[in-house]
C-alpha cells in the first residue's frame, strides 16, 4: 500500500513524515513523535484515554488516521503545562482533588476537560458529568475526578 | 487492533469522489468522520482496499435554512448541528437527538452523512430522519437523486445507496403550527447505544387534537422503524393523550427486535413501549403549550 507524506503540527512543532495511511493519529504521536503521554486503552473509541486536541477540538486519537491530520494542529497532554513545567489549572486540580490513582486514563480526562471548560467556563455538576462520560477510569470510582473537574471549573480554568 | 492496509484518497470535490467510487468499485469505502468506520476497521470487522476521505471537501459541509426545510451537508459534524441556532429553531427533533450521540469528543468528528449512511438501527439520526420524512440526496457519476427516508434503510447497516453513490446532503422538512418534539432513549451508560428509544414529532390542532404524529423507533429492529399503527392511533386523540396505549401499540407488531447481552428482545420491546410513551407525552405537552 502506498505511503503518504504528511506534515502535522504537534504542540507547535512541525512534524513531516512518510506514513502508511492506516497509521492512527495516536500511533503517530506515540511512535513517530515519541509523545507517549497520549495513552491507548481500547484502540476503538470507547475509553477516551487517547484524547487529544485536533485544531482545538477534543477528539479520540485512535479514531482518526494521522493522514487526516495532515496540515492541522494537534495538541497533546505534553503541551498543557507551562514551559517551566508549571501545571495547567486542570492538571493541578487533578492533583489537589485526588482525581487519579494509577494515572493511565488521566491524560484523556485532562485533555477532554481542558477543551470542555474552554467552551463551557461555567458548567453545572451535571454538565461536568456529561462532559466526562466519554472517558473511562478503572480505579478512582470517578468521585475524585468529578471533584477535580469542579475545582478546575471554580478556579476559572476555562476563563 | 490495527486496521489492515489500504490506499488513501483525498479528493477535493464531490464529483471527484463519485468518479473514484465508480472506478474503484466495491473495494472502496467513503471515510467521513470515521467514528463508526475506524473502530470497525481496527477490530477488523471490515476491511477495504481503498478509503476515500471526504473530510476536506468544504462543499459537503454546511447548514442551509429555508422556510420549508433545513438542508444539511453530509459532512457537517454532529458538533456543528448541536450548536446551530437555525437547526434548534426549525428542526428541534434533530437538535435534541444530537447530544445523545456518543460523547462530545465523538461529535466533534462524527458527521450527519456518516451516521445516516452507516445506518445503525440504534443510532439517533436515522430514526430522526425517518420520523421527519427527511430526504437524502445521493450523487453518482450519472447525477443526483433524492431518496425519501422511508426507502433509505434497507437492512442492518444497509442502505439504498449504490456503491458509486455519495450521500451529499439531507433535507429535513420544517414542521409548522403547534408542534412538539421529543427523543427518549434508555442506555446502560451515558453515550452508549440505546437499548431502545423513540423520536417523536406531533402537531396539534386548535382544539388540542393530534393532527399529525410521527414516531421513529430506535434499536427495535434491523433498521430504524416508523410505528405507523401507533401514529394512526395517536392521531385524532385530544391532549393529554393515552400515551402508554400508543407505546404498547408501537411495539406490538415488531418481529425482529434484537436480542443480546444488553437485553433480550422482550425486554427491549417493553423499554421501547415506555420510551414511545414518554417521548409522546413530552411532545404533546410541548405542542399544547405552543
Amino acid at each position: 500500500m502506498r505511503e503518504v507524506t504528511v506534515e502535522i503540527t504537534v504542540n507547535g512543532q512541525r512534524r513531516p513524515a512518510a506514513i502508511e495511511p492506516r497509521l492512527t493519529l495516536a500511533d503517530f504521536l506515540r511512535e513517530r513523535c515519541g509523545l507517549t503521554g497520549t495513552h491507548l486503552g481500547c484502540e476503538h473509541g470507547v475509553c477516551g484515554a487517547c484524547t487529544v486536541l485536533l485544531d482545538g477540538a477534543a477528539v479520540r486519537a485512535c479514531l482518526a488516521f494521522a493522514v487526516q491530520a495532515d496540515g492541522r494542529d494537534v495538541t497533546t497532554i505534553e503541551a498543557l503545562a507551562g514551559e517551566d513545567g508549571e501545571l495547567s489549572p486542570v492538571q493541578r486540580a487533578f492533583g489537589d482533588a485526588h482525581g487519579l490513582q494509577c494515572g493511565f486514563c488521566t491524560p484523556g480526562f485532562v485533555v477532554s476537560l481542558t477543551a470542555f471548560l474552554r467552551d463551557h467556563p461555567h458548567p453545572s455538576d451535571d454538565d461536568l458529568r456529561a462532559a466526562l462520560a466519554g472517558n473511562l477510569c478503572r480505579c478512582t470510582g470517578y468521585q475524585g475526578i468529578l471533584r477535580a473537574a469542579r475545582l478546575a471549573a471554580d478556579a476559572g480554568a476555562g476563563r | 487492533m490495527k486496521p489492515s492496509a489500504f490506499d488513501y484518497h483525498a479528493p477535493s470535490s464531490a464529483d471527484e469522489v463519485v468518479a473514484l467510487l465508480a472506478e474503484l468499485g466495491d473495494g472502496a469505502k467513503v471515510l467521513a468522520g470515521g467514528q463508526s468506520l475506524i473502530p470497525m476497521l481496527s477490530l477488523r470487522l471490515a476491511s477495504f482496499g481503498h478509503l476515500v476521505d471526504i473530510g476536506r471537501i468544504t462543499e459537503l459541509a454546511g447548514i442551509e435554512a429555508a422556510p420549508d426545510a433545513v438542508t444539511i451537508g453530509a459532512g457537517t459534524t454532529q458538533a456543528a448541528i448541536e450548536t446551530d441556532a437555525a437547526v434548534a429553531a426549525a428542526v428541534p427533533l434533530l437538535a435534541r437527538a444530537t447530544p445523545l450521540i456518543g460523547h462530545f469528543q465523538i461529535r466533534n468528528r462524527g458527521t450527519l452523512g456518516g451516521s445516516i449512511a452507516h445506518a445503525d438501527p440504534a443510532a439517533e439520526y436515522p430514526a430522526v430522519a425517518l420520523a421527519l420524512d427527511a430526504e437524502i440526496e445521493a450523487m453518482s457519476p450519472a447525477g443526483c437523486r433524492r431518496i425519501p427516508a422511508d426507502r433509505v434503510f434497507t437492512g442492518f447497516w444497509s442502505t439504498a445507496l449504490e456503491p458509486d453513490e455519495l450521500l451529499v446532503r439531507v433535507r429535513f422538512p420544517v414542521w409548522t403550527g403547534r408542534c412538539g418534539f421529543a427523543v427518549r432513549e434508555f442506555a446502560r451508560r451515558h453515550g452508549d447505544f440505546a437499548v431502545a428509544g423513540a423520536a417523536v414529532a406531533v402537531r396539534l390542532g386548535a382544539d388540542d387534537t393530534v393532527e399529525r404524529c410521527s414516531i421513529g423507533l430506535i434499536g427495535l429492529g434491523p433498521t430504524p422503524i416508523r410505528a405507523t399503527r401507533a401514529e394512526a392511533a395517536a392521531t385524532g386523540q385530544r391532549a393529554p393523550i393515552a400515551a402508554a396505549d400508543v407505546g404498547a401499540l408501537a411495539v406490538a407488531d415488531l418481529d425482529q427486535v434484537p436480542s443480546d447481552l444488553h437485553g433480550p428482545a422482550e425486554y427491549r420491546r417493553r423499554v421501547g413501549a415506555v420510551m414511545v410513551a414518554r417521548a409522546l407525552t413530552a411532545a404533546v405537552a410541548e405542542a399544547a403549550d405552543a
